[in-house]
């Protein structure tokens, strides 16, 4: 009598448990969108605000406050390129877009492709930081030896916190994850694969 | 009759199944004890061996003995094979022998799982080891695996992955047989607040192996998919964030910390009571406080990174909670001092072993709570200090619990009694050494010595030296251990079903060295209220 009873609480019970170990599994993956949005909303690693141009435009200017925006930029390594921003730095009132620039270089001798990935300190400045425009947005392709200039048009909400003065932009260029897979196209000479 | 159909299989292979065969397909929970426990000594020793070479190379500055890239394979793989090979299968060996035993079961809930559970193990480890003769090294980016250093891992790399899930099957398969064994295989009568300890810090331990070595498994597939498949979870150029693999590997880290040191407040709370011959102090706020810490586990991870730059209101929170920690560790060390408080205490080997675990561990909780407190983190993030810390808490902890559960189960498991001259030598050359291998790593830390280092500044030259040496005794004094219990296991005075004179439960009440089949009858109430007293 025991035995049955047992072994089928004990089928029970496993299941049950490789239920729990199935849900802990998707709640590592679930993880990641959940600190996406957690960087969103708290500005953690400087992820910016995400105005649009239309939002911006109804932002009425601060011309009482004065914020110095300083611009750095870097690139990883094992990526060939110069990039560099026209201006080190500007300041600008709150609510008014502003354009800068920034000129990027390929001194390979191959056509590559790359992603800056920007970041805004400080972190609680960073959700008051919006991008209307940005080379960010998209893949950059670049061919071997060129060199071109691209515009950012960001804008600062007047509700940045009032003990923040300095704000710095920074945009690291990596290597395109499909840039690696092209390389090996052009030194095989046709995309025959 | 209860499991007749496991009595029936264990009977079988016990009868026909001789030499190797009989390891392969046995369902006993005995022997698959034994093999966990045998298993977790031999990575012991390759763990120890690793250390020795890490100490040799820091005996003096300058690199003198291995090259940096080796240097760094061994601070990760000491980790590794440590943390999953020695103590965590140590663990589930002892659960196997004492679990059934204590709660008066013939065997495990699900033998064939049990004994699939620990072969995987030789397996994962030849895997993980086996990349020590790779081409590009063994992995050397650290135990905790952060990418991207981690994904420049050479041919070793996948093989270190597999070995995680591997590992961490083996773990989840081994906390689900507990779990089972414990709810449905308990003799009539033994109720859950009747459960020795060691019983009560398993299950619980249990529960945070279900809960958290899954999101590791998650975060090794998901550092494979990025090196091959094109995936940017952690690749900032695709979108990710390597930060965000700090988040969910100590998600899992922190519990796992309580996973190798939970079993050990069990040992502890059956050694102390039986030579201090009174009962437990508190046992029902050992048990709420063994589940509050699990619970609390799962809300301190970030402490192990205040420095990556996070929200004050972050830091905060990760300090406060985990400051908070202290208090049901607190109640415990304060148990177990009350238990001592007043007994007819003797002073035999695991006894020894115990009270150095109380005083030890609390050492190293102490440094954990200095490192808990953020602002003091960033001067001691990655440094020597968190090594003395972990290694108090992890050698004169869990390590210690484990070699004193073994001196005390011994006569259990082998019907001898161990050496005791040899045992208090292995404990008093273990205690001094262990102190003088550990405690300058504190000065070393808060001078400044950076952690996964093979070379140093010249100012830290005579506190490695003296690191060194202690590591040198403590690496000898181990084979001391080993001795004895091949000593005791060959032969030795007789023991008695008691074996020591203040020991109660059930695993006490059965014959030394206990049958191959036990309670195939499960204990009437009244044993179970005689092993209780
Ligand atoms: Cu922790």
């Amino acid at each position: 009598m025991q035995r049955n009873v047992t072994q089928s609480a004990n089928r029970r019970l496993v299941v049950q448990l490789l239920g729990v170990t199935a849900l802990m599994f998707s709640f590592g993956y679930a993880l990641v969108p959940l600190y996406n949005v957690f960087c969103e909303v708290t500005g953690l690693n400087g992820k910016t605000g995400q105005l649009t141009q239309a939002q911006a435009d109804k932002l009425l200017p601060d011309k009482t406050r004065e914020i110095t925006v300083e611009f750095v930029t870097g690139v990883n390594a094992g990526l060939p390129w110069d990039f560099r921003p026209l201006q080190t730095k500007v300041v600008v009132n709150p609510g008014v877009v502003t354009l800068v620039s920034f000129e990027m270089t390929n001194r390979a001798t191959i056509n590559m492709i790359g992603q800056a990935i920007p970041s805004v300190a400080p972190q609680t400045a960073a959700r008051y930081f919006s991008k209307t425009e940005c080379f960010c947005f998209t893949q950059q392709p670049l061919a071997a030896g060129e060199t071109k200039t691209v515009p950012v048009r960001f804008i600062i909400d007047p509700k940045l916190p009032k003990d923040v003065d300095r704000v710095t932009l920074s945009y690291t260029f990596f290597e395109a994850p499909q840039t690696a897979q092209q390389e090996s196209n052009i030194a095989g000479g046709a995309p025959n694969t | 009759m209860s499991q007749a159909a496991t009595h029936h299989d264990t009977h079988h292979e016990a009868h026909h199944a001789t030499g190797i065969t009989r390891w392969l397909t046995t369902t006993n929970h005995k022997d698959i004890g034994t093999m966990y426990l045998v298993f977790s000594l031999i990575m012991f020793f390759i763990g120890g061996s690793m250390a020795m070479i890490i100490r040799l190379e820091l005996f003096q500055p300058g690199l003198q003995f291995v090259n940096p890239q080796f240097f760094n394979s061994m601070t990760t793989m000491h980790a590794l094979v440590m943390i999953f090979g020695a103590v965590m299968p140590a663990w589930t060996g002892f659960a196997n022998w004492l679990v059934p035993l204590m709660i008066g079961a013939p065997d495990m809930a699900l033998p064939r799982l049990n004994n699939w559970s620990f072969w995987i193990l030789p397996f994962a480890f030849t895997l993980l080891l086996g990349t020590l003769f790779m081409p590009g090294g063994a992995p050397a980016g650290g135990w905790t695996m952060y990418p991207p250093l981690v994904l420049q891992t050479g041919e070793a790399f996948p093989f270190l992955i597999f070995a995680v899930h591997f590992m961490g099957a083996s773990s989840i398969a081994g906390a689900i047989n507990i779990i089972a064994t414990v709810f449905n295989m308990r003799a009539p009568g033994m109720t859950l607040m009747k459960l020795p300890l060691f019983v009560w810090t398993w299950i619980i331990t249990a529960f945070l192996l279900i809960a958290s070595i899954p999101v590791l498994a998650g975060a090794v597939t998901m550092l494979l998919t990025d090196k091959f498949f094109g995936t940017s979870f952690f690749n900032a150029a695709g979108g990710g964030d390597p930060v965000m693999f700090q988040h969910i590997f100590w998600f899992f880290g922190h519990p796992e910390v309580y996973i190798l040191i939970l079993p050990a407040f069990g040992i502890a709370s059956a050694i102390i009571p039986t030579f201090a011959r009174k009962p437990l102090f508190g046992y029902s706020s050992m048990v709420y406080a063994a589940a509050s810490i699990a619970f609390l586990s799962f809300i301190v991870w970030a402490h192990h990174m205040f420095t990556v730059g996070m929200p004050l209101a972050g830091e905060l929170f990760f300090m406060y909670a985990t400051v908070l920690i202290a208090v049901p560790t607190g109640v415990k060390v304060f148990n177990w001092v009350a238990t001592m408080w007043q007994g007819s205490m003797t002073f035999e080997t695991p006894m020894l072993f115990a009270i150095a675990f109380v005083v030890l561990f609390t050492i190293g909780g102490f440094s954990g709570l200095m490192l808990g407190v953020t602002p003091v983190d960033f001067q001691y993030h990655d440094t020597y200090f968190v090594v003395a810390h972990f290694h108090y808490v992890l050698v004169t902890g869990a390590v210690y619990a484990l070699i004193a559960g073994t001196y005390f189960w011994l006569p259990k498991w082998t019907g001898h009694m161990y050496d005791e001259k040899l045992g208090k030598l292995h404990f008093w050359l273990s205690t001094i050494s262990v102190n003088v291998l550990f405690f300058p790593q504190h000065f070393l830390g808060l001078a400044g010595m950076p952690r996964r280092i093979p070379d140093y500044a010249v100012q830290f030259a005579d506190w490695n030296m003296v690191s060194s040496i202690g590591g040198f005794v403590f690496g000898a004094s181990q084979l001391l251990f080993v001795w004895g219990i091949v000593k005791c296991a060959r032969g030795g005075e007789k023991a008695t079903a008691q074996v020591w004179e203040g020991a109660h439960g059930l695993e006490w009440t059965v014959p030394s060295p206990a049958p191959y089949h036990t309670f195939s009858e499960p204990p009437d109430a009244s044993t179970i209220e005689g092993g209780m007293r």
